[in-house]
């Protein structure tokens, strides 16, 4: 049973280098960004993400909304277990697909077929897995020949297509998202969207932060409201 | 301490199983850290035509220009200086390379660390394995010095390979320690910096400890001493040097206690400070 239950978590990011006096009064009124305070030794702090609860249960598809500087990609970096909460508790069951970064731990010097293993691998893969989708992986990206190239040759769309191929390529039972994702030229992006939306489907939990209401609307039941690092609502659609 | 870790108590039991697992985990992630340490050393060197053996050339070039010079200025016997100056040379570059990409072994891993989940240990792991790859390729001297000068064939060679593991072993606490230090305080990586430059001349590196006299002391107080010895003892001396063993051995039980509580304490906030 994949679910995500949340009890209180708070986010303080320490503010090291700042000096508190000349931000403390200027900032406290701003439209974007987290809460700012100092800590018993004079530290700047941000209150990120302000004592949430909630509980993400199978079939909820969330989408998480709210200014920049809410709290929303925070949120996500705690979903996915980057972010240990300063206070409060986080409990995820289930396999958790990160969907924050693509590209992390490609090395543009190697070739698109060699990143299909490190990105793999760092997904949590074994090779035997991996070894298991490559050829899907390079079927889908449509680089052809150039898949043995070293990637710096790439185009930043022939990039990103791989990129997208392999982030996509495992399933997950929850798969946190900052942003709907998409790549390449028009005829890619089709592709790419019915891909996308497979794993989705497959998915059982769905978190995506967006400023797109239109795809928050689309694709999400429920709604998670952030305002300064408070949950303002969290309701369904 | 102002280390700013609130959430988190000291001697809370649930931290130190966190850590455990952190280590546990780690460890066993064996498909990502000695790949991604590889591949470093694969990035560096790439399109380049000799690659990794450019580490080899210029430690051979180093020790091949050290040797003469300082074996007459200390008015050693060449054939008994070269050795101990390339054995000693190698295995310090070893440690210095521990020591020194510790300090960044957090804070370059930035991007892993805030975007996924991966224990904290695998960037640790990860550096400590680049070093012994670089090792390897650097070991390629100490060969070709031992065809020219061969060591003594004694029982105590097989004490080599776990002197080198023992290394090794100390460079994960050390990563781990350094590592979480200089995340939260940049000055830190600087500050260890000199602090390694200036040991290498007060350690017996291109020296001999017997050259001390009656100070011995400033030998067996140095920690590094210990861990050249071990290595360094058995193909030189033909003798194993059970008491710098013994200190290192020591060193890395305390080494891996204060590290662990360390990263106990403090493990989820290096997130936070990278």
């Amino acid at each position: 049973m994949a679910h995500v239950s949340a009890n209180g978590i708070v986010v303080e990011f320490p503010i090291y280098g700042a000096k508190s006096r000349s931000l403390k009064s200027t900032v406290l009124h701003a439209a974007t960004g987290g809460r700012l305070a100092t800590d018993a030794h004079e530290h700047v702090i941000i209150r990120a993400l302000n004592g949430l609860s909630f509980e993400f249960r199978e079939g909820d598809r969330v989408g998480v909304v709210g200014h920049n500087g809410s709290g929303k990609s925070t949120l996500l970096r705690v979903l996915v277990g980057a972010f240990e909460p300063v206070r409060g508790s986080i409990e995820t069951a289930g396999r958790v697909a990160s969907m924050l970064s693509l590209t992390l731990g490609i090395d543009v010097e190697a070739t698109g077929y060699e990143n299909v293993f490190v990105r793999g691998a760092i997904m949590g893969l074994k090779r035997k897995q991996i070894e298991a989708v490559v050829d899907e992986i390079c079927e889908f990206s449509g680089l052809g020949d150039y898949i043995q190239m070293p990637m710096r040759t790439y185009s930043s769309g022939m990039y990103m297509r791989l990129a997208f191929a392999i982030s996509t390529s495992v399933a997950a039972d929850i798969v946190v998202m900052d942003e709907w994702l998409s790549a390449g030229d028009h005829s890619f992006a089709e592709k790419a969207q019915s891909r996308l939306a497979n794993l989705v489907d497959q998915a059982k939990i769905l978190v995506l932060a967006s400023h797109d209401e239109q795809l928050i609307r689309k694709n999400c039941n429920k709604i998670l409201q952030l305002d300064h690092g408070d949950m303002v609502r969290f309701a369904a659609l | 301490m102002s280390l700013i870790g609130r959430g988190v108590q000291i001697g809370n039991r649930s931290q130190l199983a966190l850590a455990a697992k952190d280590f546990r985990e780690g460890i066993l992630s064996i498909h990502i850290w000695p790949m991604l340490g590889w591949l470093e050393i694969k990035q560096r060197y790439r399109r380049s035509v000799l690659g990794p053996f450019w580490l080899t050339i210029s430690t051979a070039a180093l020790v091949g220009g050290m040797g003469p010079l300082y074996g007459r200025l200390f008015g050693l016997d060449i054939s008994a200086y070269f050795p101990f100056l390339a054995v000693g040379f190698v295995v310090w570059m070893f440690l210095a390379g521990i020591i020194t990409d510790s300090c960044t072994a957090f804070i370059s891993a930035e991007g892993y660390i805030k975007q996924m989940k991966l224990p904290l240990t695998v960037h640790i792991l990860r550096m400590v394995w680049r070093n012994l790859i670089i090792l390897a390729h650097n070991a390629v001297i100490i060969f070709l010095v031992m065809l020219f000068w061969p060591p003594p064939l004694t029982w105590d060679l097989l004490l080599i390979p776990p002197a080198v593991l023992f290394i090794a072993i100390n460079g994960i606490w050390i990563g781990l320690t350094l590592g979480l230090l200089c995340a939260r305080y940049r000055d830190v990586a600087q500050i260890v910096g000199s602090l390694v430059q200036v040991a290498f001349f007060l350690t017996p590196v291109m020296w001999h400890a017997g050259m001390l006299g009656k100070n011995q002391w400033a030998a067996a107080w140095n920690p590094f001493y210990h861990f050249l010895e071990v290595v360094r003892s058995p193909l030189l001396a033909a003798t194993t040097n059970w008491s710098s063993w013994a200190a290192v051995l020591g060193i890395t039980f305390f080494g891996y206690t204060a590290a662990f509580l360390l990263f106990a304490r403090f493990r989820a906030r290096i997130a936070y400070w990278v």
